[in-house]
């Protein structure tokens, strides 16, 4: 899950990365009164979670409270890169002396951690990497040592800095790979890391992901949530428990585990190739367990999509019973009663399909079409969603 | 022959008291599993009962590998306690370990293979968050049904359990070498590299088909070493051709950013190496029937 800006800095702050003030607000009267609070200038930035709002006008500076309200009028609904601005962190301005850059974050290619560090910022990593490779250190962190003093200080030193300000930007990586390891992060990055005149190293603006499977450990991660701008039939499912991601199509899927579910919205999306174009409405994934309850949980959530105009229930009954899907359809219909309006293919297979195709017949529900494999299945649903 | 089990692996399952664990036992022993025992620290001296088997519950895996001479482990624990599970495995210096585990931290992970790495690399990992390994016949080390195919001349690698087992579905009147699951998660164990080399080098696998998905480039690297070291034939397939941009599907692994881990990216990678890659599981069913067929 990747984090605003406002909750990196707030993480930040709890580690002891120097940070300067930020106030997070939803209105130009809220901007107004945190400017005042702040005093002096102040940065007005855009919470989104997307790069280049510097560009798409998503920053402004202002030298009064004043100019804080109007910038945060400019600033909040602009739309940046399909994002809505919804709250804009009002910052301590900062005199800034030089612009550098760090991150640390999980290595998959070599199963790692890595460290980039340049003393040459204020770009874009991209752009940085492009043009100035030899500027930019990367560093292997091993993730059982981390990143401690003398780590820190080599990471410095190959990403260029000199002098007095090795010990001084150090430091700051010292805290900030606490701020990785200890919010279990697979991204900590802070671009730029400035200097500011006064001779301070401050870390100015941040981009923080944490790993979602380490909320058992940091049951505080779920506040941290952005429930404001996710789909609501996403949010929907979250509350079920659903693995559910909404998509731009017709033929609503259902499917156990997450390579199937995928390779089913693949073959409907080619089978939807012959019949106008249908694609899949969603991803769903309803894991081992395809209860009655949790088969009318995902079909509630499918069918609460105005767009879907045909379901294609895929499973491969591998430890869970063809029988126990066939009945939880069974069922499900049943608990939903009048809203499942939808025409339903099933196709089932693997552990105890002949159990499974024997109840769907016998149910002999009128919205319910059995399918004899995936291909077969998918085309049957594209067709439908097509008429 | 095979990769990795066989018949006379003997295998041990730590957490075996559990829920998941004691049902997944009871599959693998059905599958001919040589199952020698369990480790589960709080039930030390018990045992636990399959049908007509008993099985001794040990303290911790050094005492079981001492007693059993096993030289496999299964760790069905929850996510929470599988890194502790998982060094005490390595500390122990156990050949193979298959880690099912879905959910695990991924920083878990790296500091599992770092110390992997610390301790001279002497315990393959197999997962996390993957459905094991089957050697038809023969061993059952995962959650895979051993139903659905028998024995063969394909191996079998892929990221995913329930395209495993559609793969092995399809081409099931072949029959397979070994199949292997070798997770979804961004920091796994033994990778498709791995298991394209040990099928390589395994007389009894003829051709070798290769599924993968979205995310990482596990592929690409995958298609590069194919290229240079694997003479048998490859089937690819992809899943995720019409995934979008920045939505986690379901494995945490299964992702893409920008340009990097599109399925097109893999798809173009691996037939530039050579291999046949099917837009669906069932036409990549039908180029590994061709290629049978050939041989």
């Amino acid at each position: 899950m990747d984090l605003y800006e406002y909750q990196a800095r707030d993480l930040f702050e709890k580690y002891g990365v120097p940070v300067l003030a930020g106030i997070i607000a939803d209105t130009p009267e809220d901007v107004r009164a945190a400017a005042e609070k702040i005093g002096g200038v102040v940065v007005v930035k855009a919470q989104v979670k997307v790069g280049g709002r510097g560009k798409a006008g998503g920053v402004k500076v202002a030298k009064t409270p004043d100019e804080a309200f109007e910038a945060a009028q400019a600033i909040l609904g602009l739309d940046i890169k399909g994002h809505e601005v919804k709250r804009v962190m009002v910052a301590q301005g900062a005199q800034i002396a030089r612009e550098f850059y760090f991150s640390v974050l999980l290595d998959r290619a070599n199963r790692s951690y890595l460290s980039l560090a340049s003393v040459e910022g204020g770009m874009e990593i991209e752009q940085l990497a492009v043009e100035k490779p030899e500027a930019l250190a990367r560093i292997e962190v091993n993730p059982r040592t981390g990143i401690d003093a003398a780590k820190a200080r080599e990471i410095a030193i190959a990403g260029g800095f000199t002098g007095d300000l090795v010990d001084k930007v150090a430091d700051v990586f010292v805290k900030l790979y606490e701020v990785y390891a200890g919010e279990d992060a697979t991204l900590v990055e802070v671009n730029p890391l400035v200097l500011t005149e006064a001779g301070d190293i401050v870390a100015l603006d941040g981009k923080v992901s944490i790993d979602e499977n380490a909320e058992f450990r940091h049951p505080e991660h779920a506040a941290l949530a952005d429930s404001a701008t996710t789909d609501p039939l996403e949010l929907k499912a979250k509350e079920s428990d659903l693995n559910y991601v909404k998509l731009d199509g017709e033929v609503g899927i259902i499917g156990n585990g997450a390579g199937l579910v995928m390779s089913t919205l693949d073959v409907v999306a080619y089978a939807g190739e012959n019949f106008g174009g249908v694609k899949p409405a969603n991803f769903l994934d309803i894991g081992g367990g395809a209860s009655a309850e949790v088969m009318a949980n995902g079909l509630d959530v499918i069918l609460g999509d105005s767009q879907v105009k045909s379901v294609f229930v895929n499973v491969f009954g591998g430890i869970t019973a063809c029988d126990a899907v066939a009945n939880g359809i069974v069922k499900a219909l049943e608990i939903l009663g009048d809203t499942a309006s939808k025409p339903l293919v099933v196709r089932l297979d693997g552990n105890k399909v002949d159990e499974g195709r024997a109840i769907l017949a016998a149910a002999n529900h009128p919205l319910i079409t059995i399918a004899g494999s995936m291909d077969e299945g998918a085309a049957k649903a594209a067709e439908l969603a097509s008429k | 022959m095979s990769i990795f089990v066989n018949k006379d692996s003997k295998v041990i399952v730590q957490g075996i008291t559990g829920g998941e664990a004691s049902k997944h036992t009871a599959l693998m022993l059905a599958a001919g599993t040589n199952i020698v025992g369990g480790v589960n620290a709080r039930k030390a001296g018990t045992t636990v009962t399959h049908g007509d088997i008993t099985l001794p519950v040990f303290g911790s895996v050094v005492e079981a590998i001492e007693t059993t001479g096993a030289d496999v482990s299964i760790a069905f624990v929850p996510p929470a306690f599988a890194k502790d599970a998982a060094i005490e495995a390595i500390d122990a210096e156990i050949p193979l370990l298959v880690i099912i585990t879905e959910g695990i931290p991924v920083g878990d992970s790296a500091e599992v293979w770092a110390y992997a790495q610390e301790k001279g690399n002497k315990t393959r990992i197999i997962g996390p968050n993957c459905p094991g390994i089957i050697t038809p016949g023969e061993a059952l080390v995962g959650i895979t049904p051993a139903s659905i195919a028998g024995t063969g001349p394909i191996g079998l690698v892929s990221k995913s359990g329930t395209l495993t087992y559609q793969m092995m579905y399809e081409l099931r009147e072949i029959g397979f070498s070994t199949a292997i699951g070798i997770g979804g998660d961004p920091i796994i164990g033994t990778t498709h590299i791995d298991a394209l080399a040990a099928f390589e080098a395994d007389p009894d696998t003829k051709a070798i088909v290769m599924i993968g998905e979205i995310g990482g480039d596990a592929e690409e690297r995958a298609a590069d070493y194919i290229k240079a070291h694997v003479t048998k034939p490859v089937v690819g397939y992809v899943a995720g051709f019409t995934a979008p941009e920045g939505k986690t599907m379901g494995h945490a692994g299964a992702i893409v950013s920008g340009s990097a881990g599109t399925a097109q990216a893999k798809k173009e990678a691996l037939e530039a190496a050579g291999v046949k890659v099917g837009k669906t599981p069932s036409e990549a069913a039908n180029l590994m029937r061709e290629i049978i067929a050939g041989l």
